[in-house]
């Protein structure tokens, strides 16, 4: 089956106020990739991410989703392209006034369509599929620690069944382990459910344990991209620093000690 | 696109024959009689899902509920697809688990939580006003301690910046009352009583009671609201560890600015009320603007102008007080913060007027014997 990437970015640049945060960006993801946009703070990666799901949008250049432009078309249209990805924010974005079931049942029910019964056989396979405890669905957002809300967060995006998820930070304010089990949470629903993803992440032991390409950002463009292995072999300062410095290179073994 | 190739399902000698695109995209907008026709679809019969293009949760879930929560043997399912029915198989309970049940004396519960509530509000209230008290006798014994930057910024938000709206405000009111009055009075012949009238009803109630219900809602809300926010971000908690006491540095500023800014801002709208008024009486009266300017001194005695700046100064601290007791009390989430700063606004109307009617009874021989 021959389709378009999932996303594709063309000469993307963002200016914000007289300060070009990225410039002349080009990047493919393919279907089945983890792709992981790597950079230091302030780089830009958290635009790109936000620039892809359509909440801010370049000042030049064109962003594509499976071959179609973001914003076009109507209504129903943007609505069906919407429903093709899912992201995860960083702190969860769980909606407080909610409690888990109706968080993740929330886009089932914008369809406007389905019966309430499935609904709920959907929202306890997905919760299910996080590994979350069943008895969690009527407890409040406030009531949770930070690693069950990114869990509930990863089944509201997961729960249309999307083809591209997007990841902001998967693991900052999670503690080893369990930011350990949530990078094996997303790998598995990685292979399970044939996703394409996409994450933005500092945390080096995140990247070579999640990602099977990455693309690096320094200065609003990407310098690089490829394989862990690949792009370790790159002579660029700010690479040189990112990955072989001490602290990266042990990071960056026990990383992959978890693969 | 094969992704967006229409789901059927066709009936054959053995059994049904699925094709196409089984997704929750196509699903929905696949014509009713499809589901109906599934649902009916004998659990016993073949089902042939080797044509099915692309298979999701959804649509596993729509063949799932039709077999009745297994897979029929003589079914032929791609192997790729296994998983997810494995996944269903896994998660969806025989009886899903239901919402925890309502129970019926729940009605006690609430009861119970509500007096509790209270009680534990009553609490921090008086813990904060005690609290209060030792950080102005801490102050007063160490002046240089004293907040003047926050107090003279708390005094130019919720003083200055209100005096354009109350002054508006105050202007229609007085207008439309002097009106009303007027219309009443001509009757009994009794015009000259306007300044009477006016004068007493807005200095000694009106004024004071109008501007305490635009500040609890322009300035305590946002006090509520900044506390809030502080204590959302952990800014409070960044003070209390720089060993800055929050209550000297946040909540005494705010109760002392709004202590000096309300009295000003009553006095300043009843001026502009009384204008109103006085403009109103002449065009509906014709009396003249130095009747009426000549004779409030006589129609409302001093103590009256007593009675409103004191007034002034108790709702205003009343108001910041609360908004303080409210904004402390916000948990970190979004639901927390705005439920705190309506409770902070509703809650200090209402004390206000309540205080208010407890000045009344306080008062009722001050002030309205002269004439």
């Amino acid at each position: 089956m021959i389709s378009a990437p999932p996303v594709e970015l063309c000469g993307i640049g963002t200016r914000f106020g007289r300060h070009w945060v990225l410039r002349g960006v080009d990047l493919t993801v393919q279907r089945g990739e983890l792709l992981a946009l790597v950079g230091g703070s302030g780089s830009g990666k958290t635009t790109i991410l936000r620039q892809i799901v359509g909440l801010l949008a370049p000042t030049e250049g064109e962003i594509k989703l499976f071959g179609e432009s973001l914003h076009d078309g109507g209504r129903d249209e943007l609505a069906a392209r919407r429903r093709r990805f899912g992201m995860l924010f960083q702190h969860g974005a769980l909606f407080s006034a909610l409690n888990v079931f109706d968080n993740i049942a929330f886009p089932l029910r914008e369809m406007h369509c389905l019966p309430e019964s499935e609904i709920r056989d959907l929202v306890f396979t997905k919760l299910g599929m996080v590994e979350i405890d069943r008895d969690a669905a009527w407890r409040m957002p406030a009531e949770l620690s930070g690693g069950m809300i990114k869990r509930i967060a990863l089944a509201r995006a997961l729960a249309l069944d999307p083809e591209l998820l997007l990841l902001d930070e998967p693991t900052a304010g999670l503690d080893p382990d369990r930011s350990a089990a949530f990078v094996t949470l997303i790998r598995t629903l990685h292979q399970a459910l044939n996703l394409t993803v996409v994450f933005v992440t500092h945390d080096l032991d995140t990247l070579s344990a999640l990602a099977n390409r990455l693309a690096v950002l320094d200065e609003g463009r990407i310098l690089v991209t490829g394989s862990l292995d690949e792009v370790v072999q790159v002579d660029h300062p700010f690479i040189q620093r990112f990955f072989l410095s001490e602290r990266s290179m042990h990071a960056l073994r026990r990383g992959k000690g978890t693969d | 696109m094969p992704e967006r190739a229409k789901p059927t399902l066709a009936r054959t000698e053995q059994g049904l024959r699925l094709a196409g695109c089984w997704t929750l995209a196509t699903l929905t907008r696949a014509p009713q009689g499809l589901r109906a026709a599934i649902a009916q679809a004998p659990r016993e019969a073949v089902w042939d899902l080797q044509a099915v293009v692309a298979l999701d949760t959804y649509g596993a879930l729509l063949l799932w509920r039709a077999w009745k929560r297994a897979i029929p043997a003589s079914s032929s399912i791609p192997p790729e697809y296994l998983a997810l029915f494995e996944r269903l198989n896994q998660h969806v309970a025989e009886v899903p688990a239901a919402r925890p049940k309502r129970d019926p004396f729940a009605w006690v519960a609430a009861t119970g939580v509500l007096a509790m509530t209270f009680a534990s509000h009553l609490a921090s209230f008086v813990a904060l006003l005690g609290q209060l008290v030792i950080e102005c006798l801490y102050v007063l014994r160490t002046p240089r301690r004293i907040p003047w930057l926050e107090i003279s910024a708390n005094l130019h938000k919720a003083g200055v910046r209100a005096m354009p709206v109350t002054a508006l405000v105050a202007f229609l009111i007085g207008v439309v009352l002097s009106y009303l009055f007027a219309l009443q009075l001509k009757r009994f012949g009794a015009e000259a009583f306007i300044v009477d009238v006016l004068g007493i009803g807005v200095i000694r109630e009106l004024g004071p009671v109008l501007v305490a219900v635009l500040v609890a809602g322009r300035s305590g809300s946002a006090m509520t609201a900044q506390l809030g926010t502080m204590r959302v971000t952990e800014e409070i908690d960044a003070l209390a560890t720089m060993g800055v006491p929050r209550h000297l540095r946040l909540v005494l500023p705010k109760v002392v600015a709004l202590g000096i800014a309300m009295p000003l801002l009553v006095t300043w709208t009843c001026a502009i009320a009384l204008a109103g008024g006085m403009i109103a009486a002449y065009f509906e009266l014709g009396l003249d603007f130095q009747f009426f300017i000549a004779n409030l001194p006589r129609a409302v005695p001093l103590p009256n102008l007593g009675i409103a700046i004191s007034k002034g100064v108790v709702f205003g601290m009343t108001i910041a007080l609360v908004a303080c007791h409210f904004g402390l009390r916000v948990e970190p989430n979004t639901e927390s913060l705005s439920g705190n700063t309506t409770r902070s606004v509703v809650a200090a109307i209402t004390l206000v007027i309540l205080l208010d009617a407890v000045f009344a009874l306080a008062t009722r021989n001050v002030g309205l014997g002269g004439g």
